[in-house]
């Protein structure tokens, strides 16, 4: 019987309170009535899917009428209903946006077969600052032949290639594989066929797979693209595949794949380091013990090498972490303020939800007194938060819908997976979890509180008796102010990390600066004098246009090109072994330096007489002066970069190649046309700066009409203001200033929401103690007083509890604070007084109702 | 709550429990053991309620106002102290008539199709 009795708990309470007896009595009949055996298995059998399906059924009974009578109270209240569900569609939204961001970037499986077992293996080079560079084919070849821990490991390089064929001539970034990637992702083409490893022996026909992208754009998803003829690069590639829309490797611009070839002289220089190495890890390895087994092998290239490979080693790395810790701790400390904003909504919620059942105290009493039990009562509150919650939980989707989208700078470009994070089902998922844990949250407190009402009680007291409610939303008011003084804080911090960031000095003039990429493809350009006349040709008519007042070459712009390093050799200066003396090594045409504003300090800019058969030259920044040659003159010292002997003849200023917040390497321009036919092509220059007096956007079509006269099947790409290129270093940063910065506006507007919510309430309450004080001589500025007391009075404790949390949270942030103290004075200063101020703001309406209080209107009402 | 419905036919057409447990009630009232008997019996044994859809049945129709519960109890030697009896109100039976008619609206249909109950 007490099976049966543990059965019936399936039912609801109340029922169970009713019929839970009668239930019993009757199955203990039917029990005397079966006998044993066989006959009392199946009574036992039927009785327990009886009880299950009909206490479902009375489960959704109680549901229907309670969201009958939701909807009812709700349309009588449409200005809480309407309050109630913003708030929780903010809050929502706030936690889901940054969510399906956070998730796509750090936690959601790469579209790759069995992804944890991808990894990246690196050329670990600490000591010369390098703890993951690109791999030598030489390494590569070596690592592949002496390591275990791998079932595959593949190599590619990524380039830039021009495409003629099917329209327009188009820059693309391109990726050239060995055939053993594709295995190793675990992917296959949507259309044709991988590279096979003919395809990469030296002399085979050109082969290309393309991007679903570029397939669906350029070719109009035709199916006969396979088997077309392209040129890539000037050289005939055959499409033999199209990949499927959500490949994207190693990133989302790459748009065309080719094969891998390898000379044999590739392998001569364990130096010249420019391949990438992705490789599957082994089915129960652990990652240390590939790591471990990488350092072994790279210890003995190093016994093998000790020249080329002093102090490197290897390193392996997840795919899924190849992004920077700062875009992690970025996405981490923006979905930490998106749960404080949950949190601050969920606490306004239940301070509107406490004020509500105090007004509601009669007619719960009424149903108490009716009949509904305490359980029946705490069940319909519920049903009524959840309600509240799914409503605002529909809404904050489609906002957090509406603003991903607007926010994709915070999706880092080095991950294999899409620019705009999917809105799909474990997004879905997750706002529903939300949305129910959010409802539970506001709504359980105040359905305790209110179905606690002594029916007696509130039927005698109507709505007055509101003193214990007045103190927990006191308490959730507190606790408002704090959130939102921590998320002041946050976002004051890195909006003056912002602002110290953007006045970093880039070392150039950006205004009235056109920028345009024209990648000279090879072997077309193998030679200097081919790619001398194009260069030529172009800078001259540019120069000719209205309103330019210079135009030059580079090999690629600061901030975008931050690789490029080269180590000098300085004579009486040895470097340390593995460390070198590292310079980021440019070459340019004469007028670079004036036409992207950087100042020329001493001797003389290159010239076009600067050419192979003259002394070889180099202009240097004042950095590379002060570290070889301090406080001496530099005009007229040689040092040795490139392979040959050069002499410096000018000096300029420093430019924050890396980017503004990080540490560069001196610069060497030397001339373009002091460097071999066929060599150190990835230097050759393909940037070309305009620099005008009027605006450079309005010049980009006369420039393009130029480069195509003088070369009908060069591409023009990367078309951008260098403005817009120091701009994009920043912008990361920005958005994220942005959107915590909007988290913070929202948590104070709740929090003066709640503090007014509650300083009205309490005075509508007592309104009779602010007559009798009235009546007893207290003047209404005492009575404003009072009230706006009680409102700073709050606001002070919860200011007080924000700025000592802040305090200890800044640490966390440190690496994103660009060098501003994480307990700046100013910024603690600032929020404290926004806090203050919005929170006196909600104070003051209902402080002034208070004083007007006419005492005789409120004692002839009593 | 539900506020109880006074037009009857909103209730029809009625679940077959219902319909069932106002006949048995429509001679005497009678507690829900009693309630599963008299079904048993008025169908030749052919419907057995479970207890789970009698009480399911019962709450509802209480709700709605079909039944009653009643506190007189039968005289003593008939009476169990666990058991709650239950009653027919008005608007049960104008429910019950009006769920009557309905059916013999559809057998008056069928006839006239041709099926003709008993002589199949």
């Amino acid at each position: 019987m007490d099976a049966y009795r543990a059965l019936l708990r399936l039912y609801p309470a109340s029922f169970r309170a009713e019929y839970g007896d009668e239930m019993r009595a009757v199955f203990a009949q039917r029990r005397r009535e079966a006998g044993g055996g066989l006959a009392a298995a199946r009574l036992w059998l039927e009785a327990a899917g009886d009880v299950a399906l009909n206490a479902l059924r009375v489960h959704a009974d109680l549901l229907g009428q309670d969201l009958r009578y939701t909807a009812r109270t709700l349309r009588r209240a449409p200005g809480f209903a309407a309050t109630a569900v913003t708030v929780a569609a903010l809050g929502i939204a706030a936690t889901t946006a940054t969510f399906s961001i956070t998730d796509h970037v750090l936690i959601r499986p790469l579209p790759f077969a069995e992804p944890d077992r991808l990894c990246a293996l690196w050329q670990d080079q600490s000591p010369g600052g390098y703890s993951r560079n690109e791999v030598s084919p030489a390494n590569y070849r070596d690592w592949k032949a002496m390591s275990g821990s791998f079932d595959a490991m593949a190599a590619y390089r990524r380039l830039s290639m021009s495409l003629v064929g099917g329209g327009d001539p188009e820059q693309l970034e391109a990726v050239s594989a060995t055939a053993e990637l594709f295995p190793i992702l675990g992917r296959s083409p949507l259309l044709g066929r991988w590279f096979a490893e003919a395809d990469a022996r030296e002399g085979a026909p050109g082969t290309a797979l393309l991007s679903h992208h570029l397939w669906t754009a350029r070719f109009a998803s035709d199916p006969g693209v396979i088997g077309r003829s392209l040129l890539l690069n000037g050289e005939p590639h055959t499409v033999i595949g199209v990949m499927p829309a959500d490949f994207r490797f190693p990133s989302r611009e790459t748009e065309v794949w080719t094969a891998l070839r390898f000379a044999e002289g590739d392998f001569q220089d364990r130096t010249d380091t420019y391949i990438y190495v992705v490789a599957r890890r082994k089915a129960g390895l652990s990652a240390g013990a590939a790591q471990a087994e990488m350092r072994v092998v790279a210890a003995q290239l190093e016994r093998a090498h000790p020249d080329e490979n002093a102090k490197v080693t290897a390193t392996v790395v997840s795919l899924r972490d190849q992004i920077s810790s700062q875009a992690r701790l970025l996405l981490k400390a923006l979905f930490g303020a998106a749960l404080c904003v949950l949190l601050i909504a969920c606490t306004n919620l239940a301070g509107l939800l406490i004020a509500r059942g105090a007004f509601r105290r009669s007619e719960l009493a009424v149903r108490t007194a009716l009949g509904a039990g305490r359980e029946r009562l705490v069940r319909q509150l519920m049903t009524e938060s959840l309600v509240l919650a799914a409503a605002g939980g529909a809404l904050g989707v489609a906002l957090a819908g509406a603003v991903v989208p607007l926010v994709t700078r915070l999706v880092p470009n080095a991950l294999p997976i899409a620019a705009v994070p999917p809105l799909d089902l474990r997004v879905l998922g997750f706002a529903a979890l939300v949305t129910i844990v959010t409802g539970l949250t506001f709504g359980v407190v105040p359905a305790l509180r209110a179905s606690r009402t002594d029916a007696a009680e509130g039927l005698r007291d109507g709505v007055r008796a509101g003193t214990p409610s007045e103190r927990l939303r006191a308490l959730l008011v507190t606790a408002e102010v704090t959130a939102s003084v921590v998320l002041l804080v946050g976002a004051g911090l890195l909006i003056r990390a912002l602002w110290n960031v953007q006045h970093v000095d880039p070392g150039l003039r950006t205004e009235g600066v056109l920028t345009l990429r024209t990648t000279l493809p090879l072997p077309k350009y193998d030679g200097v004098q081919a790619r001398h006349d194009f260069y030529t040709r172009v800078v001259d008519e540019v120069r000719a246009l209205p309103g330019v007042t210079q135009a030059a070459y580079i090999t690629g712009l600061p901030m975008v090109m931050r690789g490029g390093i080269w180590s000098v050799d300085v004579p009486g200066q040895p470097s340390e072994p593995g460390r070198g003396h590292p310079v980021s090594l440019r070459f340019v045409t004469p007028g670079l330096f004036d036409a992207l504003g950087i100042p020329l300090r001493a001797g003389r800019d290159v010239r076009l007489s600067d050419t192979n058969d003259e002394a070889f030259v180099a202009v240097v920044s004042a950095s590379l002066v002060e570290r070889h040659w301090p406080g001496q003159e530099a005009v007229g010292r040689t040092f040795t970069v490139a392979g040959r002997a050069r002499t410096v003849v000018g000096v300029v200023g420093d430019v924050r190649v890396r980017g503004l917040e990080r540490a560069s390497e001196p610069q060497v321009y030397l001339p373009h046309q002091q460097v071999a036919d066929a060599s150190m092509q990835f230097y050759s220059p393909r940037e070309l700066v305009v620099r005008s007096s009027g605006d450079p956007a309005a010049l980009a079509p006369a420039v393009r009409r130029i480069v195509t006269r003088v070369d009908p099947q060069q591409p023009v790409s990367n078309v951008q203001t260098l403005a817009e290129v120091v701009a994009s270093d920043t912008a990361p940063r920005s958005v994220q200033v942005r959107v915590l910065a909007g988290f913070a506006a929202l948590a104070l507007l709740l929090a003066g929401i709640g503090i007014h919510g509650l300083l009205a309430f309490t005075v509508s309450h007592r309104q009779l103690e602010f007559g009798v004080r009235v009546a007893l001589g207290a003047r209404p500025a005492d009575i404003l007083r009072l009230v706006l007391g009680q409102g700073v009075a709050l606001a002070a404790m919860g200011v007080a509890a924000g700025l000592g949390l802040a305090w200890g949270m800044g640490r966390g942030l440190q690496a994103l604070l660009a060098g501003v103290s994480p307990r700046d004075p100013l910024v603690f200063g600032a929020a404290a007084a926004l806090a203050l101020l919005m929170t006196a703001a909600g104070s003051v309406w209902p402080a002034v109702r208070a004083a007007r209080v006419d005492p005789r209107a409120i004692m002839r009402a009593e | 709550m539900a506020e109880p419905r006074d037009d009857a036919s909103a209730f029809l057409p009625l679940p077959l429990a219902t319909f069932h447990i106002l006949l048995a009630l429509a001679d005497e009232d009678r507690h829900g053991y009693g309630i599963i008997l008299e079904v048993q019996a008025r169908t030749g044994g052919a419907l057995r309620l479970s207890a789970g859809t009698l009480y399911r049945s019962i709450q509802r129709m209480m709700e709605d106002g079909l039944i009653v519960e009643v506190h007189e109890r039968p005289a003593p030697e008939h009476d169990d102290e666990r058991r709650r009896y239950y009653r027919l109100t008005a608007l049960g039976t104008r429910v019950a008539r009006a769920e009557v008619r309905r059916l013999a609206e559809l057998v008056k249909l069928a006839r006239a199709a041709g099926f003709a109950p008993g002589r199949a």
